[in-house]
This record gives structure tokens, sequence and C-alpha cells, in this order.
């Protein structure tokens, strides 16, 4: 008796178990049906997607400035001098620089003790330069304005070749430097410059190489 | 009322993460992580890592490095190389664009400065070039002669022939004409003002660097037309960097 019952129990169950397994996998059929039907998933991914290329990336190599200072005519005394710069960034050590600038030579001790005697013009005392550089980032690194802040700075070595106008003619001229450039954002550099511009002048009786030494500070801009 | 704050206050804070998503591209790191300098060089050192399947926002470039903001608001900078081992959001390889010398084959525009001796004077030449193929461009160039005993401006025009675009180092002919003028410096030789024409032959060679960026070095034999009985021959050589785009 007791045998049969659970016998029985055991069909009950066991019929129980395969129809619904039946039924959960027909259901499952029936899912994956309608998935390769195309029906959409219950979520839906709501995000638009556009891809930008990474040659869409603005890319600032040039960096365009101005700057100001006192330049050193030598033997004309020692004036202020105003330029303009553009450089472009070739490697993440080598630049080249175009620059541009104007200065004015002063008065000679022999001008100033003779008295009268001008050696030069109004207009001939007026300085003209061009030079076409190729510099190099010597010293990258990082100045810290206290302890929460820090600029990105470089120092660079520069040398290059140019014209120079002064005294009614133009000069071959080698300018050679160093400078530092802090890079408080990203697009802005604020430098500091000391330049060497060495040419031949044959004013004052005879030819000699003469050194002019021009310090600056500027500012330039990434673009 | 507060209800309709909050309404428009989330309208503008979902269109606001669409802007951002929008405008900036974004990429998945898939090297075990990548390094973030403070700095656009190699020396800056590494301040930050982003570890594997987090994303990066790619803000700007310069030269070879990218500036990029984490996750989580750092900003700087990684190289080239290692961000062309990350993925794009839909899985894709990052393609980083460089310039090789297959690049230079392409070149539409070249434009360059060049310094060397004009006959025994300084010369500073500054020139712009238009490719009409790899091999054949035209230039036109303008140059400082800068002497003991006079100073000339010469402009010119000349036809390049590149031998083999695609060798890294190749030689070049180029032939063309132009024009000078010539300014004897007053203290030392007495002379009026001139301008000729003028004629020239050189050879050169040109060598590809780096980036965008090309040497180039070349002689050339110019001759000049004056109006006396002889015309002067000088010969010319240079060298200098022109990069191209």
């Amino acid at each position: 008796m007791e045998g049969r019952v659970l016998f029985l129990l055991l069909v009950v169950v066991t019929t129980a178990a395969s129809s619904g397994c039946a039924r959960f996998r027909a259901s499952a059929e029936a899912d994956a049906s309608a998935d390769v039907q195309g029906q959409p998933p219950v979520i839906e991914p709501d995000l638009e997607r556009r891809e930008i290329e990474v040659a869409a990336i603005d890319t600032e190599d040039f960096e365009v400035g101005v700057f100001a200072g006192a330049m050193s005519i030598e033997d004309f005394g020692v004036s202020t001098s105003l330029g303009a710069r553009l450089a472009y960034h070739i490697t993440e050590g080598f630049f080249v620089e175009l620059a541009a600038g104007a200065s004015e030579g002063g008065e000679t001790s022999f001008e100033r003790l003779s008295g009268a005697a001008q050696l030069l013009t109004e207009d001939e005392r007026s300085l003209r330069y061009y030079n076409v550089s190729l510099g190099y980032n010597v010293f990258p690194g990082e100045i810290y304005l206290g302890p929460q802040r820090a600029i990105n700075s470089t120092i660079y070595l520069i040398g290059g070749v140019g014209k120079t106008s002064f005294a009614a003619d133009d000069r071959f001229t080698l300018n050679f430097g160093l400078g530092a450039r802090l890079v408080p954002r990203d697009w802005f550099a604020i430098h500091a410059d000391i330049r060497d511009h060495i040419f031949d002048l044959d004013l004052l009786g005879q030819e000699k190489t003469i050194h002019n030494i021009e310090a600056h500070i500027g500012v330039t801009f990434f673009f | 009322m507060l209800r309709r704050l909050s309404i428009v206050f989330s309208f503008f804070l979902v269109a606001g993460v669409a802007i951002a998503q929008e405008d900036v591209l974004q990429v998945v790191i898939a090297e075990p992580f990548i390094e973030m300098r403070t700095g656009p060089a190699e020396n800056y050192p590494i301040f930050f890592v982003v570890d594997r399947g987090e994303r990066i926002d790619v803000l700007q470039r310069r030269t070879t490095w990218f500036k990029v903001r984490a996750e989580r608001g750092q900003e700087g900078w990684v190289n080239a190389e290692q961000l062309q081992q990350t993925l794009q959001l839909s899985g894709a390889p990052v393609e980083v664009p460089s310039f090789t010398l297959a690049d230079y084959a392409d070149r539409n525009w070249e434009v360059g400065a060049l310094y060397g001796d004009f006959g025994g004077a300084n010369v500073i030449s500054v020139f712009g070039a238009f490719s009409f193929t790899e091999n054949l461009s035209a230039e036109v160039s303008y140059s400082d002669i800068l002497g003991r005993f006079s100073n000339s401006q010469m402009a010119s025009v000349n036809l390049v022939h590149l031998l083999f675009p695609e060798w890294r180092v190749s030689p070049y002919f180029t032939l063309g004409a132009g024009i000078i003028r010539i300014d004897p410096k007053g203290t030392i030789v007495a002379g009026d003002d001139r301008v000729d024409n003028t004629a020239h032959v050189g050879i050169g060679v040109r060598t590809y660097l780096t980036r965008r960026f090309v040497f180039r070095a070349e002689y050339k034999t110019y001759v000049v037309f004056t109006s006396r009985d002889d015309n002067e021959e000088p010969s010319e050589w240079k060298a200098g960097f022109s990069f191209f785009f």
C-alpha cells in the first residue's frame, strides 16, 4: 500500500517536472526566436556615439607672441627693444623660431665727449633685425608656487642667423641665447630670454665684431 | 515649483552631458595601464596611471603628445605610442595620425629657410614650394645676401625635380630664373644700386628627418646678366630646414 502511494507520488512529481521543463524550454526557445526576429531587447542603450578621429584633435604646435626688453648696442648704450616671434614645435625637444625686433642706438662716448660731432643721424640710429633660429628645450621641468601649484617650465638654448639693419647698412647677424618658457596654461606661455646678436660694424674706423646683448620678457600663445 | 525646477535642472544636466560627449574624443585603456605625465615631454614625471578598462578624454595635441583627462578629472599628457594602444568606445583601435616619409610624397606645400654662402657673402633664404607630382615642384624663393662690399636681395622661381621621393635621402635637380638687386656699400665701393636678371641650375640633397620636417642642402651656380661686358657667375651653397603640409 505504502509502496503504491510512493509510486503514484513519484509519477506525479516526474510528470510535473518534465512538463514544467518543457514549458520552460519552449518559452526560452520563443525568446530566442523573438530575438532573432529583431524584437527590441528590454533595455536599449540610449547613447548616441559619435566617432571622433584623433586627426580631429586640436594640434597646437605653433606659438606666436611679442616681447619687450632692453638691448645693449656695443658703443651705443642700452635702449628699449620690442619684438615679435613665431615658433613651430617640431618635436618635444626642438623648435624653430622666426623673430623680428627693433631698438635704437644711443650716443657713443665719443659723441658725448666731443660735444657737437655726430656719427649717425637720428634715422641711422634705428636698429631693426630679423632672425631664423633653431631652439632646443634642454631642461624641461616645473616651477612650484607653494605646495599646491606647479607650472611647467623649460630652459632652452637657441641660435640662428639673421639680418640687422643699423647705421644705414644691413649686416649678417648670428644670434645665440638662453631662454626660459613658463607655461601656466596650455595655450599661454611667458618667456624670459637673453640673446647675443653678433655682427661686424666698421663705423668707428676699423671693422670689428660687436656683441649686442638683448634681454627681454614676452608672452606667447599656442595655436 | 520645486519639481519644475528639478525638471529644468535635470534637462540642463542631460544636455550638458550630451554636449560633453559630442565634443570630446573618448578612448578606453586596453593595455594594463597608461602613464600620464605633467608635461608634453619624456622628461616630465609620471604623476598618474590610468588602469585598463577606464576611459580618458583626449583634449589636445602638441607634437607627439596628447593632453588627456581621466575619469576622475586628473589632466596630464600621454605620448602617441600609448594612445595608439587604446581602443575607441566602439572597440576599434585608435589610429593616431603621424607623418612619415610616405606622407612627404603626398605633400602639397613646403616652406623652409636656408643659410649659406653666395659668392663669398652670407645668404639667408626663405622659400615656399607647391608640388605638382611627388617628383616635381615649383618654388618661389627670396634671399637676403649680406656681403662685405655689397648687400643684395634676390627673388627667384625654381623648378625642382626630386629623383627618389620614396628614399629617406634623395638627390634633386633645380633650374630657375630670378631678379637680383645689388646695393654696393657706400663707404667702400662707390656705385649705384642695380637690378639684374639671373638664371641658375643646381643640385641638392633632401633628407627626411621626422614628422613634417625635412633637411636639405644644395649647390647652385648662377649667371647674373649685367649691363657690362662680362656677366657675373657666382656660385651658392646653402643648407636648411623645411616642413611640409
